[in-house]
Order: C-alpha cells, then structure tokens, then sequence
C-alpha cells in the first residue's frame, strides 16, 4: 500500500500542526503510531491513490473539493494548504480562484439542520442551503458544482442529507464508487482539520510540571 | 454514460429520538455484493467478517481508504497502551455523534460508553438533554472538547486544554479526547449522509 509514496510525502498533520521531530507533541503522536500512520495513509489514498483507482474522479477535482473544504473550517493554514495544492495541480483556468470565491460565498456556522420529525424536532436549527455562483458554475462545471454542493451539506448540516442528495450527484454524472470517495474525502477532511487544530492548541499550552 | 439509482426505503421506521438501543442502518448506495469481493476489497474491510456490513460493503467501493480508516479508529478507539480510559473515548465520540446529530453513531458509542463506564444513566442523560446535561466535572469537561472541536469553525481552545488538566488528564489522553472527537466529525459524516437508521423490529 503506497509504501514508495508514504515514505517521501512529508506527514500532513505534522506539517500543519507544526509538531517537529523530537519535540513533546511528537512523542504523544508516537504513542499512537498506527493512528499517525494511518491518518497519513487516508490521506495518501484519498490524494494520491494506488492505481488501478476505483472510479474515475480526477485528482485535480479532489484538490479542488479539498480546498473548498478546508476554505469552509476558517482554518487560513490548512486552506492555504489544500488551495497550493490545487494550484499545484494543473487546474482548468479559473478553477483555483472559483474555488475560492466559492469558499468564502459558502461560509456559515454548523452543524445545523432538521431531524427527522418528532420530539427532536425542537432541536432543528436553521442554515443556509448553498449553491453554486452562476458565475462561479460554467468554470467549475455540473459535475464539480455537484459535488461542491454535497460537500457543503456534509460540512455543516449532515443531518440534512438525503437519497435525494446523492440522487442529485448520480444525476450530475458521480457514479456510485465516486460518490463514496467523495464523501469519504469531505469526511476524512473534517477529521484532519480538527486533529490539526486539537493537536496546535495542545502544543501552546505547555504542561508545566513533569509527572 | 449510464446514470445509476439511489435506494430508498418509503416504509422505514426511522428512530425520532437518541437511544442506546441497536439499531440497523439501510445505504442509499447500493454496496458491493460480496460475490465481487476481491483481495483488494478485503484489505480494505480489514476484519473477514465485515463483508456481512451492508455499510462497510459499501465503503469497500473505496478499499484502501477504507482500510486507513479502519486501522485509525481501531488504534484511537482500541490502543490500551495509556492515556484516556476507553469508556470516555466513547464518551468522546457519543457527545460529537450527539451534537452532529448522528442518531445511529451515538446509539453505538453511548451504549460502549455505558458498557465500560457503567454509567448507563448519565449516558443516557446525554442522550435525552443534550450537549448541556450535567454529567459532573470530568465528564462536563470532556464532552464540551468534543463539542467544542466538532463545531465548524471549531471552537476548540485552550480554555477546554485546562480545563481537561484540572480533571486530571495529561497530554496523552488530551490527545485521546481530541482524536476520538474528531473521528466521529469524520464516522457521523459518513453514516448520516449514505443511509438511514432503522429501529429493529420488535420481538
């Protein structure tokens, strides 16, 4: 599995959570070894999957969701991250600035949504439901304005997904196999960021005494 | 190009509430039939006997994202080398299935979080007030950073850090609650937006 690739590509969280060789926070990651190796490994299969790929989702449009993601967390480093990345990439002419003017169109606060009816209801919250710029949507296409609208439901109001909603990506031309890495890709996301921003907070407040 | 189907299920009994029951979960995407299970496929399922999971057969579509995963959750969930007792990893991941919403996720943790704390009632408190219940200090704590960490953008800080240490957990188990929290950002994703949850049938 990707061992080549693994070893050369520099471990993401690390990078962005700023935890160096030898330093505290390096030592607790090393306690959980198989759960560092493998938050890069998801990376990696996700970013820089192991031919023959299942489906036929192009790398440049997993960037490109990545970066409109990672742009929703309000976290600058890791979508400047995934936005170099993108660039990185060869995109279609105009994809890397859609994708960021879209981003920023798509900002909110989640998770929100509605439950299925009955006592939790009274939990519901309102939230927007967002769609693509019709300016933003010839550049960035049918397939990948879908697969921007999934991913911004999975961010913030998951409890409002639906048949319907994958129904709507099958419909723009995601075949099922795509589907699942997309959503794969959108949900590993949310874990990656949160471990970054866990782990930097955890580095700034140094313990002060030793056990 | 053909354009394939979701599925639906117009007779379904969805669960209106948060329980510590166990419920089914029905795809929306129709997983792989185990027939067509490769090697390939089983790496991904990691554990044989996964291939009978409607769910884990579907996200054998993707294998090799599917087997990182698995080996994630297994070594946040499962290590017992230190750091957070495992009844308050689930404790972790039933307050972020609790807050997103995820109905099915927070049955599975909160009835592990009960298991192995055999605090069945303040579990289910969770469950039936919410985010805010009083569960006393050290759990209090633990689940406002899983709160915290699940919301987007994140509201996670240095505040919830001390206040994890004054109940006496240390970097390790720190670590455990902001992993546990935020694979279940990643699990409660998944399962809430490819199927649904269904109670079991009764008798």
């Amino acid at each position: 599995m990707n061992a080549t690739v693994s070893s050369s590509v520099p471990d993401v969280i690390d990078r962005l959570a700023g935890i160096a060789p030898g330093s505290h926070l390096d030592q607790v990651r090393a306690q959980r070894e198989q759960a560092r190796t493998n938050a890069q490994q998801s990376y990696l299969s996700l970013f820089a999957p192991t031919p023959p790929v299942f489906g036929n989702f192009e790398i440049a449009d997993r960037f490109a969701v990545a970066a409109f993601v990672a742009g929703l967390h309000g976290q600058p480093e890791v979508a400047r991250f995934y936005a170099d990345a993108l660039a990185g990439q060869g995109a279609r002419a105009g994809v890397v600035e859609a994708i960021a003017n879209e981003a920023r169109r798509g900002a909110a606060e989640g998770p929100y949504g509605s439950y299925p009816s009955g006592p939790l209801s009274k939990e519901d919250a309102p939230g927007p439901s967002y769609a693509v710029s019709a300016a933003q949507y010839p550049v960035l296409g049918e397939r990948l304005s879908a697969g921007l609208v999934h991913a911004h439901l999975l961010v913030f109001h998951p409890r409002d997904a639906s048949a319907a909603a994958l129904q709507a990506l099958l419909d723009a031309g995601w075949s099922s196999t795509e589907v699942v890495t997309l959503s794969q890709l959108v949900a590993f996301l949310a874990f990656q960021i949160r471990v970054v921003i866990g782990l930097k907070a955890l580095a700034q407040r140094p313990v002060t005494l030793v056990d | 190009m053909t354009i394939e189907s979701t599925l639906t299920y117009p007779h379904n009994t969805h669960p209106t509430a948060f329980t510590q029951a166990q419920l089914e979960w029905l795809p929306w995407i129709e997983p792989l039939p185990e027939a067509e299970l490769t090697e390939r496929h089983f790496a991904g399922l990691v554990d044989a006997s996964r291939a009978k999971s409607p769910y884990f057969r579907l996200l054998a579509r993707d294998p090799d994202i599917l087997g990182a995963r698995t080996r994630t959750d297994k070594d946040i969930f499962y290590n017992p080398e230190a750091g957070l007792p495992r009844a308050e990893r689930e404790l972790s991941a039933a307050a972020a299935s609790r807050y997103n919403g995820c109905i099915y996720c927070a049955s599975v943790h909160a009835r592990f979080a009960s298991h192995f704390s055999q605090r069945t009632e303040d579990v289910q408190r969770l469950l039936d007030e919410g985010i805010g219940a009083d569960l006393g200090e050290r759990w209090n704590a633990i689940v406002a950073a899983s709160v915290a960490l699940s919301a987007t953008p994140s509201a996670f800080g240095p505040a919830h850090i001390e206040l994890l240490r004054a109940q006496g957990l240390d970097d390790l188990a720190i670590a455990d609650v902001i992993h546990g929290a935020a694979f279940f950002n990643w699990a409660n994703r998944l399962m809430l937006s490819l199927g649904e949850p269904q109670e079991q049938a009764a008798g």
